[in-house]
């Protein structure tokens, strides 16, 4: 078997066995769904975090920002404001297809709003040159003042949150419903991502990781491929955002939408386990780290948090370099990195000095 | 545009209290090799950061090709053809030599869409034979960080030609390269001028491989221009020899 048909073994094995997941599984649904969220996390974050080293702690804010945007335009597309609260908590009170109108509008419409957020929040701080901890500090102040920002806007519900409407029944199984929704999701960004890394985008956002100021005196616009980096980010999360509201059914504004502590750190994580700045890393990672962490969750009554934390710190004392990172140091030669002593045939100035 | 590339008039720059260049005038002809030579602390370094808009000056003037520079940002002044090599050396670690080479193609004029075009098979032929020039084309798939201190300054110098610069700034290009791999660096730094037509101003410590290179030379001590004049005139020159000797 050559590698292009191991490849396409690969990629076939996933797509069947993502396909068929929900109906093999059909308890786990909805954990199946948040995989799904929890690689698209891992994704998003390593764009910025690790392919560019440009450590963000405030990446979630786009995730909030979408749950938001898309539960607002629900509402305001189908209920009567004044009512909205009592009508929510109705059974089936939204047609299929106002559902659905809501909730894709909303999601569309989240990619929008985010992105030109990120780009206003890009501008004051990537285009500022903010760099190394600074820039993390920054993002992670993002964060928090997004959580209270949403905490005390009564338009959004304040402290109290917001709830989704009501799954309509007619549309099967709520679980499934959206296990395929993140799903489709992850693909495109991880197809997206794929075809950025080969190209010229992943060459220069890796140039940035190592070293910007060689970028710049090489005459890179460093600014616009951070600002880019940064927005895609925003705009896959949003997006996400935008369903999980729908998914989870009520958005509180720090423990589910601008969740720092527990998505926001997670993202971070799994990029790390699996490997920072690779393709596939933050895919293994996340799958690992979150079968792990719903196992704590299911076994480890009390103990989870405790277990959790002590994963965490097992994973950035032994794992620096993740999986990926650290199959690519064990074998270098497998990742293509080997000297070759052929000479180069189209040059008459070749061999050594 | 009298000829001259680089203009460079009056210029100063400041750290706190030390005056790093002092009221610094020099020229650089279009097509030449040109050296700046002078003691460790001297202003060197600093000079080429002021010249490349890595810093702000405090007074003076600097053009390139007639237009005044000294306001512009490090990234347009590259964009306009003037590339600068740093003495500490600095490629892209965590990316192969191939890579590295890739990246740094020329930006000028670049649009927006280029951000997401894929490399041209053109690009990959070019980069290949410059590392061969250099004579890394063996080691094109190692990571950049894994050469040795000499190699990666040869890999930068590969790069800087990449860019296809117009006039080119080199901070001690042969420092830390084994002595009998200068006299090949030399010849490939003479040809990149003759053949290419890259203008060169060089920092030099080695006395021989700048007295070899350079037609006109300036010396600097404490921050001050201390002489200038063609190659044999500065190694006789009194005053440089004094400034090497430990005057300082
Ligand atoms: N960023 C900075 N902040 C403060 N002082 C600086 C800075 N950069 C340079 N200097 C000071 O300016 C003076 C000139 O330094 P510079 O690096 O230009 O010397 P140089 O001629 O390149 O020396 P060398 O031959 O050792 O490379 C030194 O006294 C140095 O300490
Ligand atoms: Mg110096």
């Amino acid at each position: 078997m050559n590698s292009a048909e191991r490849n396409a073994t690969i990629y076939g094995a996933i797509l069947i066995a993502s396909l068929a997941a929900p109906w093999v599984l059909p308890a786990y649904q909805t954990q199946l769904a948040f995989l799904w969220i929890m690689v698209l996390f891992a994704l998003t974050w390593d764009l910025v975090g690790g392919q560019m080293g440009y450590t963000s702690f405030g990446n979630i804010v786009f995730f909030g920002i979408g749950m938001y945007v898309t539960a607002v335009i629900q509402r305001n597309l189908h209920f009567d404001i004044k009512e909205y609260v009592h009508v929510a908590g109705a059974v089936d009170t939204l047609q299929p297809g106002e559902y659905l109108s809501g909730l894709f509008l909303g999601m569309g419409a989240s990619a929008i709003v985010a992105v030109i957020i990120g780009a206003v929040l890009g501008l004051c701080i990537l285009a500022m040159g903010m760099r190394g901890q600074y820039f993390g500090i920054c993002t992670l102040g993002l964060g928090v003042a997004a959580g209270e920002i949403a905490s005390g806007w009564d338009y959004i519900g304040a402290g109290s949150g917001m709830v989704a409407p009501v799954f309509p029944e007619r549309l099967g199984e709520r679980g499934a419903f959206f296990y395929y929704i993140f799903f489709i999701l992850t693909v495109i960004l991880f197809l997206t991502l794929k075809w950025l890394y080969a190209g010229r985008f992943g060459l220069a956002i890796n140039a940035i990781r190592d070293d910007e100021d060689k970028a710049e005196a090489m005459g890179i616009r460093t600014t616009r491929y951070k600002m880019t980096a940064w927005c895609i980010s925003a705009l896959f999360l949003a997006v996400a955002g935008g369903a999980a509201g729908h998914l989870v059914g009520f958005i509180d504004p720090t423990e589910v939408a601008f969740a720092g502590a527990t998505f926001g750190v997670w993202m971070i994580l799994m990029a790390i386990l699996g490997g920072k700045g690779t393709l596939w890393g933050p895919v293994v990672g996340a799958v690992i780290f979150y079968i792990t962490q719903e196992v704590f969750w299911t076994y480890l009554f009390g103990w989870q948090r405790v277990a959790m934390g002590a994963l965490i710190v097992g994973i950035v004392v032994f794992f620096p370099q993740g999986i990926m990172g650290w199959m690519r140091e064990r074998w270098p030669e497998r990742f293509g990195h080997r000297v070759e002593e052929s000479t180069l045939s189209s040059s008459a100035e070749g061999g050594g000095p | 545009m009298t000829g001259q590339q680089l203009l460079v008039e009056g210029v100063t720059k400041r750290f706190g209290g030390v005056v790093a260049n002092d009221n610094i005038s020099l020229s650089v002809p279009e097509g030449s090799i040109v050296g700046l030579i002078g003691p460790n602390g001297s202003g060197k370094t600093t000079l080429f950061n002021s010249i490349v808009g890595y810093h702000p000056i405090d007074q003076g003037s600097i053009r390139f090709e007639g237009r005044e520079i000294s306001g512009l940002r490090v990234t347009e002044i590259a964009r306009m053809g003037m590339l600068r090599t740093f003495q500490q050396t600095r490629v892209y670690a965590k990316m192969t030599c191939v890579e590295n080479m890739q990246i740094s193609v020329p930006r000028k004029g670049e649009g927006f869409g280029a951000m997401f075009s894929k490399s041209h098979p053109k690009i990959m032929e070019k980069a290949e034979n410059l590392l061969a020039f250099v004579g890394l084309y063996a080691k094109r798939n190692l990571l950049a960080g894994d050469l040795s201190f000499g190699q990666q300054k040869l890999l930068e110098f590969a790069m800087a030609l990449m860019n296809e610069p117009k006039l080119l700034l080199l901070d001690e290009p042969t420092a830390g390269i084994n002595p009998t791999l200068i006299n090949g660096l030399i010849e490939r730094l003479k040809r990149s001028n003759a053949d290419l037509g890259i203008t060169l101003f060089i920092i030099e410590h080695n006395m021989p491989v700048i007295m070899d290179l350079a037609e006109h030379i300036y010396c600097l001590a404490h921050g001050q221009l201390l002489a200038e004049g063609p190659a044999d005139e500065i190694r006789d020159d009194q005053r440089v020899i004094d400034a090497y000797l430990g005057a300082n």
